[in-house]
């Protein structure tokens, strides 16, 4: 019997796991896919919100204020990318000049810090290369941005630690509501838990109907990127937005945690739970609207696209003990600016889980975390250091992103580690240069076969049926 | 001579000249830069053995510039590494090169598993790092991110160093050279290979693969089509193929599912310079690679560059003559100092080939002659007699490559034997000589069957009269125990 079970680990299931392993309480995480941060929280903006975009009043409004305060010391605790660099909401008409005012009070009524507007000249101060139709922008100094990856996978590292099981490849197929608490049917077997979060992204409204008759419906709302080349010229300093349409915040233009420039997103209303395929009309929307913020933006440096889907519920996140369902808890339609109140989240469904079930505070909970060491950001000493201590860390893998093989055995070593070769990059980087692992891939794959004690045929890219290489049946494939 | 006796604690080391790449541009540069006299060289290479690319390279047709034969990728490498070897020019295997600092003297930092991180002091440096592949999100195709997209680079890789297939049925995007020989070497491995689209009206690659990697094995090249999108949420599941306009959009309602896991790319490749430009030498927009002056050195004083890394080379024969080149200015700039800069001079890029068969052409009747760049399309007819009927030629030559192409075809075939033993998963062979056409199947078959042990030197007979034609699969690259 488990006290609490997470339905996903994504960034807002990890979050939410990451705080209540500070409790004594037997915690499992299931995860439908074979690693962390699979769904929503693997594609989007990877952006700190400042929290001047949500309607006061609302838990958006309160979660991403107190999730912008909260990640700056989450990302010195729990060691992931994080960068404060400032937002500017760019106007490019006068007429428009009183939306900006708008969002500045709204700003101003959540409890952002020190928001102003600045006029034309004071923008070009910032960003010398902002579009040539800018008159005026909302300027928000503790707009930041993330690394989604590093954040979730930081998390569940931490709530790994601190014992919270994870189970990946795990489907929920049916919830009953038993003696205490629920029976999670799984393609896994069955699990009883006192309580269940869920935390399922788009699927969350699936898993809320097994168990409410008060019916829940998200909408998939597919945003798609493009990332350019580090080296490419003309990379903003500032996150730079638009002013919001009624479909999100529009298409922003950004620098990432690692340097490289992120455009993006799209916003579309699909049916299809995994339509997360990038379309032409999609990236060509992108480079037309993201062509009004940056002058010269080098899109001829595209090295990869992609897209992500937000669960759209209603205006406001859904999250709480579900009225016709005592113990089951909804974390539901979770969209932008999610990822930033994931740590706010983490701390509110906790304290809804304290409520229940009393849980007791562990002495031994271990609150730091060490992600593992980047030979690429690292000093010339460290690197040394590295090295003596163990030569792989002088092995180069992937060239584009300088990673190492040292860095991806630890990916793979590590609590809740790598199993797919996308789980590879996400902790580590490599194949996410401008070669888009042409190079690495046969390398990444070998070490990751090699680690788990499998045949290279084995070796997966993310989903169960991802692989890469055919299987060598006596030589005949070959 | 560089000497890293001390082992791990020695972390600088000092030499006239580092030569950043071992493939064939860098050992080119190196001997070039010995033969004039500077003989204290370190090659850096960060793969785990001399040739660079050359390795996966295992088909023929290189080499016929500079050694006038042809030879196979790994024989034309071989002949570079055993110079190498002879005059003991240092080179360091599984090295990566992570920044170069300077001027003069330069500090070139450099990390591997047995010396750790290492710096060493040079007079010049050649940049010869080579290039890398467009990639698909280069390419912008837009679809879902399966498993099942490579470059046809990476899959060459996979096939003939790993000994592994990265997939059964495939779709090439990109006519250049590399998509058209892995269209043939996937085919000869069981794959099939459902057509080759090119979104240009015509192909870059040369004449001689259309006819012997397609033509040979019904593979349909489509000309003025591209893959506008990408099935498949695990596995590649299929791609839409779809014509395009003059002005390469693709044409709505022209849009072809085609089923297959695999798709290769071979859309074009782009000089790796993040190491040149780290150095502080300027960029050309056209070339992609540094700019150079008339000696190959690039805007920062004693840095040359030379091979892919300065300009995407058709033929490896002229990456090894302008890297002899490049060795010699550099050697010259050791001995006797800097001289004016100068002007800068673009490398000559020679026009690409353009070949462009009709669509509706039927391969078994109508052939591409390879005896020239022309590329007469000739129409071979048999006669109720049996005699043949040729037409569209313009030359005495063209009717005699009909006649033999319809009467008796000979091909090489070049592919891998897997090691039992040894140094390595296989090793590349090759008909010693051209086989007839029609046994290139049980050729391969009996090729697919053998192992081998090492060593094994270039040449070595791996299997005696293959499938009774009376020539040797010999291999074709040296393999130690």
């Amino acid at each position: 019997m488990y006290d609490v079970i997470i339905i996903g680990a994504g960034v807002s299931g990890c979050a939410i796991a990451r705080e209540l392993s500070r409790y004594k309480m037997k915690t499992m995480v299931l995860e439908k896919a074979l690693d962390v941060c699979e769904g929503t929280s693997k594609a989007n903006s990877g952006i700190a919100h400042a929290g001047y975009d949500a309607k006061p009043g609302t838990l958006k409004a309160k979660l991403n204020v107190e999730g912008s305060r909260r990640m700056k010391a989450l990302s010195e605790e729990l060691d992931f990318p994080y960068k404060q660099n400032g937002s500017l909401v760019l106007c490019f008409d006068e007429k428009d000049r009183s939306k900006l005012e708008e969002l500045k009070k709204r700003g101003e009524c959540n409890g952002v810090p020190d928001i102003r507007i600045l006029n034309r000249e004071e923008v070009l101060s910032l960003e010398s290369g902002a579009g040539e139709q800018v008159v005026s922008a909302l300027y928000a100094p503790t707009g930041a941005i993330v690394c989604p990856f590093g954040l979730t996978i930081a998390l569940a590292e931490n709530a790994a630690v601190n014992g919270v099981e994870f189970q990946f490849g795990t489907k929920v197929k049916v919830i009953r509501k038993a003696a205490e608490g629920y029976l999670i049917e799984t393609n896994k077997g069955s699990f009883e838990t006192k309580l269940v979060i869920n935390a399922a992204g788009v699927y969350a409204d699936e898993l809320h109907n097994m168990v409410s008759e008060e019916k829940m419906k998200l909408t998939p709302r597919r945003g798609e990127y493009l990332l350019c080349d580090k080296l490419s010229k003309g990379i903003p300093a500032h996150t730079l937005f638009q002013l919001p349409t009624a479909l999100g915040k529009g298409v922003l233009v950004t620098a990432t945690v690692h340097g490289n420039l992120l455009i993006g997103p799209t916003a579309e209303d699909i049916e299809d739970k995994e339509g997360n395929e990038t379309t032409a009309e999609g990236m060509e929307l992108i480079r037309e609207k993201a062509a009004l913020s940056v002058k010269e933006l080098p899109l001829r440096q595209v090295i990869t696209s992609f897209a992500g889907l937000r669960a759209h519920g209603g205006e406001d996140f859904i999250i709480g003990e579900v009225p016709d369902a005592p113990g089951f808890i909804d974390v539901a339609g979770i969209e932008s600016p999610g990822l930033t109140c994931a740590p706010a989240i983490g701390a509110y469904v906790a304290d809804i889980v304290k409520k229940l079930l009393s849980p007791a505070e562990k002495e031994n909970f271990v609150a730091e975390r060490r992600g593992i060491p980047s030979m690429a950001l690292a000093s010339g000493q460290e690197r040394q250091r590295l090295i003596l201590e163990n030569p792989a860390y002088a092995n180069v893998i992937c060239r584009c992103e300088m990673v190492t093989e040292g860095e991806i055995i630890d990916a793979i070593r590590r609590p809740v580690g790598a199993r797919t070769t996308d789980g590879i990059k996400r902790r580590t980087r490599a194949g996410m240069g401008r070669c888009q692992s042409g190079f690495c891939n046969p390398k990444v794959v070998e070490i990751l076969a090699r680690e788990l004690g499998v045949d290279e045929s084995e070796v997966l890219k993310s989903g169960e049926d991802s692989w890469y290489l055919l299987r060598e049946e006596g030589g005949e494939d070959l | 001579m560089v000497s890293f006796a001390g082992g791990r604690r020695r972390r600088s080391v000092k030499t006239d000249l580092v030569v950043i790449g071992g493939g064939p541009a860098g050992m080119a540069a190196a001997l070039a830069a010995y033969e004039k006299g500077v003989t204290d060289i370190l090659i850096l290479e960060r793969d785990q053995e001399l040739g660079g690319i050359l390795n996966q390279c295992i088909h023929n047709g290189f080499g016929l510039h500079t050694f006038k034969e042809e030879l196979t990728g790994p024989e034309y490498a071989a002949r570079y590494i055993e110079r190498v070897k002879e005059k003991k020019i240092p080179h360091l295997l599984n090295t990566m090169v992570v920044d170069i600092q300077g001027g003069a003297p330069y500090h070139v930092t450099a990390m591997n598993k047995e010396q750790g991180m290492f710096q060493i002091e040079a007079k010049a440096v050649i940049l010869a790092m080579g290039c890398r592949e467009r990639s698909r999100g280069a390419l912008s195709i837009p679809g879902y991110r399966p498993a099942g997209i490579y470059s046809a680079g990476t899959a060459q890789r996979y096939v003939n160093i790993e000994g592994r297939m990265p997939g059964r049925e495939i779709v090439v995007l990109g006519s250049g050279d590399i998509g058209l020989i892995m269209a043939r070497r996937m085919t000869l491995q069981g794959a099939r290979v459902k057509l080759v689209a090119e979104i240009m009206p015509y192909s870059g690659g040369l004449k001689r693969n259309i006819v012997q990697c397609l033509d040979d094995f019904g593979i349909p090249l489509k000309l003025s089509h591209t893959v506008t999108e990408i099935h498949g949420k695990d596995r590649v599941e299929g791609v839409t193929v779809s014509k395009v306009d003059e002005n390469l959009k693709p044409i709505p309602g022209s849009e072809e599912y085609v089923a297959c896991d695999t798709l290769l790319l071979s859309c074009g490749l782009i000089p790796e310079n993040e190491l040149s430009q780290g150095a502080g030498a300027r960029m050309d927009d056209v070339t992609q690679g540094p700019v150079v002056n008339a000696r190959l050195e690039t805007t920062v004083r004693g840095i040359f560059a030379c091979g892919n890394v300065l300009h995407v080379h058709d033929l490896v024969d002229n990456v090894s003559k302008e890297s002899a080149e490049a060795g010699a200015f550099a050697a010259d700039y050791i001995l006797h100092g800097e001289q004016e800069w100068g002007e800068a001079v673009r490398p000559k890029i020679p026009a690409k080939s353009k070949c462009a068969p009709p669509a509706d052409r039927d391969a078994e009747s109508q052939l591409i002659c390879i005896g020239c760049p022309v590329g007469c399309l000739i129409t071979a007819k048999k006669g109720e007699d049996g005699s043949l009927l040729i037409t569209g030629n313009t030359c005495k030559k063209g009717e005699e490559y009909a006649r033999n192409e319809m009467t008796a075809p000979v091909r090489t075939v070049t592919s891998i034997i897997r090691l039992a033993s040894g140094n390595g998963k296989v090793v590349p062979v090759k008909t010693e000589t051209e086989i007839p056409k029609e046994k290139i199947g049980e050729c391969m078959k009996v090729i697919k069957a053998a192992s081998a042990f090492a060593p094994i030197a270039v040449g070595d007979v791996m299997i005696a009269d293959v499938a009774g034609t009376g020539v040797n699969i010999v291999a074709t690259a040296n393999i130690d125990c």
